[in-house]
């Protein structure tokens, strides 16, 4: 997409330069964001593990009813760390923390983000935070039993553990915030001569997006998580009704960040799969500038959508109302996508390799979980469906299954630039289709579940519900077992793969005109872009 | 600060009278509590207090010496915060 290819082949790659620091420190105190990125990903991939257990061992606890390996507290507690860490400590920072810190300057034509120290302290904040918030497992009165929303007034009842969840949480949002602001700042500018916005590839197009909804919708969080500390440590009374509050109030603020924190998950996934879906198709995206707008539409309008998590809280009738219409308003630009993307394979010569196999299974997936969030934001619906399986397999198939499909999509994609080498394919395939197959076993019949009536938060069900369940704790193991497969493939070819060529895929986006991995400051001069981000012809 | 390529300084006596202004305004909101106001009580405090933020944003946070843009994303956060707490009060007033 450049006139002049700038390489830098003498250089020595990211992963092995020397710098001031040796051994461990020259990455932990690395202000190169491709150390950053990569700091982010060894530190997400810790903690996702941590949480699958903690989802396997729920599952094996619903196998049948009654006690089976744990109990109603214990249940409670797990359940809470399975959002805390799965929510706030990998699909928020997931995609933007790993492949937009990684990717972001070398395909805007940049040697590194705006603030380099900046991105690694949002790195530190995040161990930070993320520390804070598991000493809550082990200190005080027990692990928090009040979910990852941590709602009032219970949140300050509970005898359980809350400070520490609470504020590592705060903590959590600063690393957001500075990601984001990052990330902005990056992007007005650092761009490469040439690249005007609308020469902008789409991936950059979302960490935009992205950026501004960290930097705006997070401290709105962070406010609510200090109320809560300062209900609990000073009894001032802003949600106690005893005391003149408003549970509710709680509601609204924490769904004011917490929706919009959904798409901070969801518009990078968007991006990535807008970057694989072209280069396998070999073709230009299909409506590159309505992906842009749907992009900021969905950004936008997803900031007034959070009253649709509380249509049975005893919300005003005008409220109700007003929130479902917004709620459907959103789907719009996601369809658009879905449109955008399945138009730019119609007809296309299609090149089928791992990366897009988890491509259009994303598509999948996001389908089912955007159709359902259609069924929870519809008003009569919802009365039926809240607080039932129906929403946890809801939001499963649009949080991991969007995210997480795409940040495997995106690491198939981007793993030979990465980290030089390439996975085995065979194994790959094999790791897609098992993690597929399992996730689809699932939570599919979580759906039926919620639908015939069964609650969520619950560790033990009536025997009516156990058919569901049997099916779905097996789905658990097998995607697990998927799971394991991708990560031990991956794990193992970033050691020992075969090494990869600079341009594996034919992409036409700037990140392929490096060397794969790529140098320190990735260009030896900054590229002058002539053309759009997906010319292929 | 940007159109130039140069710091913008501005001068004493404009910071001055900013100061005075925001001093002004909170003695104000303080003294505005003696009267009793009702459901307005908030409002006013609220209005006061955003007449003093953007006196901070335009002088001393130098919107009004820099690039459009800043001003643009300033305005377009204060709007989302403003529909946020509309969509807000749909609630309450209406419950």
């Amino acid at each position: 997409m450049s006139e002049n290819h700038t390489r830098s082949v003498d250089e020595p790659s990211y992963l092995k330069y020397k710098g001031r620091y040796r051994g461990i420190f020259a990455w932990i105190f690395s202000t190169d964001h491709k150390r950053i990125g990569l700091l982010y990903l060894w530190s997400i991939l810790t903690f996702f593990i941590v949480g699958a257990i903690l989802g396997l061992l729920m599952k094996m606890e619903l196998i049948s009813p009654g006690k089976n390996i744990m109990g109603p507290q214990t249940y409670n507690g797990f359940f809470t760390l399975h959002g805390i860490i799965m929510i706030f400590l990998i699909v928020i920072p997931g995609l933007p923390a790993v492949f937009g810190n990684f990717f972001l300057p070398i395909m805007i034509g940049a040697k590194d983000v705006a603030f380099p120290r900046l991105n690694l302290t949002s790195w530190w904040l995040y161990l930070l935070g993320a520390f804070v918030v598991l000493t809550s497992q082990f200190t005080g009165g027990g692990p928090p039993d009040t979910g990852w929303t941590f709602y009032a007034p219970y949140s300050f009842q509970t005898p359980t553990n809350m400070l520490p969840a609470v504020t590592g949480a705060f903590i959590l949002g600063f690393s957001s915030i500075l990601t984001g602001l990052n990330f902005i700042v990056t992007i007005h500018r650092m761009r490469a001569p040439g690249m005007g916005w609308f020469k902008m590839p789409l991936f950059p197009w979302s960490l935009y997006a992205t950026g501004w909804i960290q930097v705006i919708a997070t401290p709105i969080v962070g406010v609510t998580l200090l109320m809560i500390i300062a209900e609990r440590v000073l009894n001032i009374g802003f949600f106690n009704p005893a005391l003149g509050g408003d549970p509710i109030l709680y509601q609204h603020l924490f769904w004011i960040y917490s929706h919009p924190a959904v798409y901070i998950m969801i518009l990078p996934a968007m991006g990535a799969i807008s970057e694989i879906i072209p280069t396998f198709a070999r073709k230009t995206i299909f409506g590159y500038k309505a992906i842009i707008v749907s992009t900021i539409a969905i950004a936008f309008v997803g900031y007034f959508v959070w009253g649709h998590h509380m249509f049975t809280s005893g919300m005003s009738g005008v409220a109700l109302y007003t929130f479902s219409i917004l709620t459907f308003l959103v789907a719009i630009p996601s369809a658009i996508k879905v449109f955008n993307w399945v138009s730019t394979m119609h007809k296309a010569s299609i090149i089928l390799k791992t990366p897009f196999y988890w491509a259009v299974s994303f598509i999948f997936v996001f389908m089912i979980g955007g159709f359902s969030g259609l069924v929870l934001g519809a008003l009569a619906t919802n009365v039926h469906l809240h607080d039932t399986h129906f929403v946890v397999a809801h939001f499963h198939f649009i949080v991991f299954g969007g995210t997480g499909f795409a940040f495997l999509g995106a690491m198939h994609y981007w793993f030979p630039k990465i980290f030089g080498r390439k996975y085995d394919a065979g194994w790959a395939n094999i790791g897609w289709i098992t993690f597929f197959i399992g996730f689809i076993t699932l939570y599919v019949p979580m759906f039926y579940l919620g639908i015939a009536g069964m609650p969520r938060r619950y560790y033990d069900y009536v025997e009516v519900f156990h058919g569901g369940n049997i099916i779905s704790s097996f789905g658990s193991i097998i995607l697990i077992a998927g799971i394991a497969i991708v990560i031990a493939n991956l794990v193992k070819s970033a050691i020992s793969g075969e090494k990869a060529d600079q341009n594996p895929w034919g992409g036409r986006t700037l990140e392929w005109e490096v060397p794969s991995p790529p140098p320190l400051e990735n260009f030896d001069e900054i590229p002058h872009v002539t053309r759009g981000p997906y010319d292929y012809s | 600060m940007e159109n130039n390529g140069k710091h913008h300084i501005v001068p004493y006596k404009t910071h001055i009278t900013v100061l005075l202004g925001l001093i002004v305004l909170t003695a104000l909101s303080v003294a505005v509590t003696s009267i009793e106001l009702g459901p307005l009580t908030v409002t006013v405090a609220l209005v006061l207090a955003s007449a003093k933020a953007l006196i901070v944003l335009i002088y001393f946070m130098h919107l009004k010496f820099d690039n459009i843009i800043y001003s643009i994303m300033v305005a377009f956060i204060i709007f989302s915060i403003v529909s946020i707490i509309v969509i807000t009060f749909l609630d309450y007033l209406f419950r």
